[in-house]
């Protein structure tokens, strides 16, 4: 076994079947700390399970994942510490619908990292603060827009302090008026520093965040580099075919 | 003269008719000053009405009549050992059922299993049967069980250890027939409870265990609180249903209200106003939980939330 890897998110060989079907083919990257990672590709390339994996929520069929410097084993022991460390947005939100906004963002800081009550309502506070929502603090999730509960979401990750953030097609569900406010968040964040892998085709996003992008198609990586070469030059026949649909 | 009462006879007519269909479509008939009355009658809660005629009158029988309030003062120890067993078994049983409904929803093959096994044997046997085979063979059985284990282990805790002394007589039927209630009530709720966790998609498990939390963690603080209100109205009609299946218990000669107005109608020989009182208390049991439970859904209803 090599050395645990200097990066912040290392892929060898990944592989992941669902049942007989293979999702994710065989996978290698790296993503190194404060860089921005953007994963496109069509629907069932297996961009979405790469990311799925990387905070084990898809146990990998094969291969190794590093995150932190820490290895991704079978064994569960860490796991839990592991996702602490890495913050996950949904395309649907999933935020906690029994739960107020405030709420939503504390929980996970009161038990996981056991901030006291003050403490973690101090960070709650200020991260809807850092999204733009902090007047919505005392509402329930349903009584949200798409976009705000998006962004609840991002500040409920963020909370915990996470070192890594995933998102994944984090603006599909929405209205077009709400996705620049998510997108704007996650810019910011970008610029920040924050180490991010993303799975998404909002174009404007990608051209002005990402550090790297990698092309996916049927769970293999076609093509990478980065945004500029990979838009205006890209060398495989079917990135161009792909980049041609979206970019239209 | 007789033009008018013709004009009326058949307006008359007409009425019987529209009552008639309204009775036997339960449907609105058209609209008019006649028609709307009916209307207004025919969507009356009138089972609700007899319920409480019913009522009105043992109540006025028990409050005026000796022989009644007599025999309802008989009933009165029953009817408190028939509260305590429904409730103590009730716990139980939303405990037991808690615990095999998360069995039910585990990926551990020996819990999935183990919890299904129950659930099945409970779902296949009645419940008269299944409350005497606890009393009288898995009760004394977990006994000899527990005398042959202290027999086992003579030499470490002693000849006449607390094992061996162990005796099942010890043990009155009450706790017995509470905990065999509670046993078949729990094979219901655990399907109750997987139905409700069932319910909550599979995201919100997702984000929680994303933000670090357990599986149980996430059980506790998401996915619970969730599915606990959503089952809420299944879980309420059970301890209806199992406040009337308690009356099974005087088949082992409990003394619960059933058993209390079999013995005094088999001394006394006055049968119906017996039974008469046996069923108003229990109408009136049930009839009081369910307005509860009613109240309770109300307000949940406005304060809780799901997606």
């Amino acid at each position: 076994m090599a050395a645990a890897p200097k990066a912040m998110i290392v892929i060898q060989d990944l592989v992941k079947h669902f049942g007989h079907v293979p999702a994710v083919a065989g996978v290698s990257l790296t993503v190194e700390a404060g860089k921005v990672l953007v994963i496109i590709g069509p629907s069932g390339s297996g961009k979405s399970t790469v990311l799925r994996c990387i905070n084990h929520l898809e146990t990998p069929t094969s291969g190794e994942i590093w995150v932190d410097g820490r290895r991704l084993t079978h064994d569960h022991k860490d796991i839990n510490a592991i996702r602490a460390e890495v913050g996950m947005v949904f395309q649907q939100f999933n935020l906690f619908p029994h739960l107020t906004v405030l709420e939503n963002v504390m929980l996970a800081q009161r038990i996981i990292r056991r901030r006291s009550r003050a403490e973690a309502e101090r960070v709650a506070r200020q991260q809807l603060e850092r999204v733009g929502i902090p007047e919505k603090a005392e509402a329930y999730p349903e009584q949200l827009s798409g976009g705000q509960q998006q962004r609840v979401a991002i500040a409920r990750a963020l909370a915990m302090n996470p070192k890594i953030m995933l998102f994944d097609e984090p603006t599909s569900a929405l209205d077009p008026e709400m996705i620049k406010d998510v997108l704007d968040v996650m810019l910011s964040l970008a610029k920040e520093g924050m180490t991010m892998v993303v799975v998404s085709h909002e174009m404007g996003f990608v051209r002005a965040a990402a550090d790297e992008i990698i092309f996916m198609d049927q769970g293999l990586i076609v093509e990478h580099g980065p945004p500029d070469r990979l838009f205006n030059a890209p060398s495989q026949e079917r990135t161009r075919q792909f980049l041609s649909q979206i970019l239209r | 003269m007789i033009y008018r009462y013709t004009e009326y006879a058949i307006r008359n007519k007409y009425c019987v008719f529209r009552i008639a269909c309204a009775i036997v479509t339960s449907q609105p008939p058209e609209r008019s000053p006649q028609g709307r009355i009916i209307t207004r009658l025919s969507q009356l809660p009138w089972w609700l009405l007899l319920i409480l005629l019913a009522g009105l009158f043992l109540f006025y029988k028990i409050a005026t009549d000796e022989l009644y309030s007599f025999i309802l003062s008989k009933l009165q120890r029953g009817i408190l050992t028939t509260i305590g067993v429904t409730v103590v078994a009730y716990v139980t049983a939303i405990l037991i059922g808690l615990i095999a409904g998360l069995g039910r929803v585990s990926k551990n093959p020996v819990l999935f299993n183990l919890s299904t096994l129950y659930v099945q044997i409970i779902r296949g046997v009645p419940i008269l049967v299944q409350i005497i085979y606890v009393a009288f063979v898995i009760i004394p059985g977990f006994f000899t069980f527990l005398n042959w284990l202290g027999a086992s282990y003579a030499w470490l805790l002693g000849p006449n250890n607390f094992l061996i002394q162990a005796q099942q007589q010890s043990i009155s039927f009450l706790v017995k027939v509470t905990l065999a209630l509670a046993f078949a009530y729990g094979g219901f709720e655990a399907e109750t409870f997987r139905a409700g966790i069932e319910s909550i998609g599979n995201g919100q498990m997702e984000a929680a265990r994303s933000l670090g939390m357990s599986y149980l963690q996430a059980m506790r603080y998401i996915i619970l609180p969730q599915a606990v209100r959503r089952i809420l109205p299944p879980l309420g009609n059970d301890f209806i249903s199992m406040l009337k299946d308690s009356s099974l218990v005087s088949v082992l000669g409990v003394r619960d209200v059933t058993q209390e107005a079999r013995l005094y109608a088999a001394a006394s020989f006055q049968y119906p106003e017996t039974y008469n009182t046996l069923a108003f208390v229990y109408l009136s049991m049930t009839f009081l939980l369910s307005l509860l439970l009613k109240g309770i859904e109300h307000r949940l209803g406005k304060n809780g939330r799901s997606p």
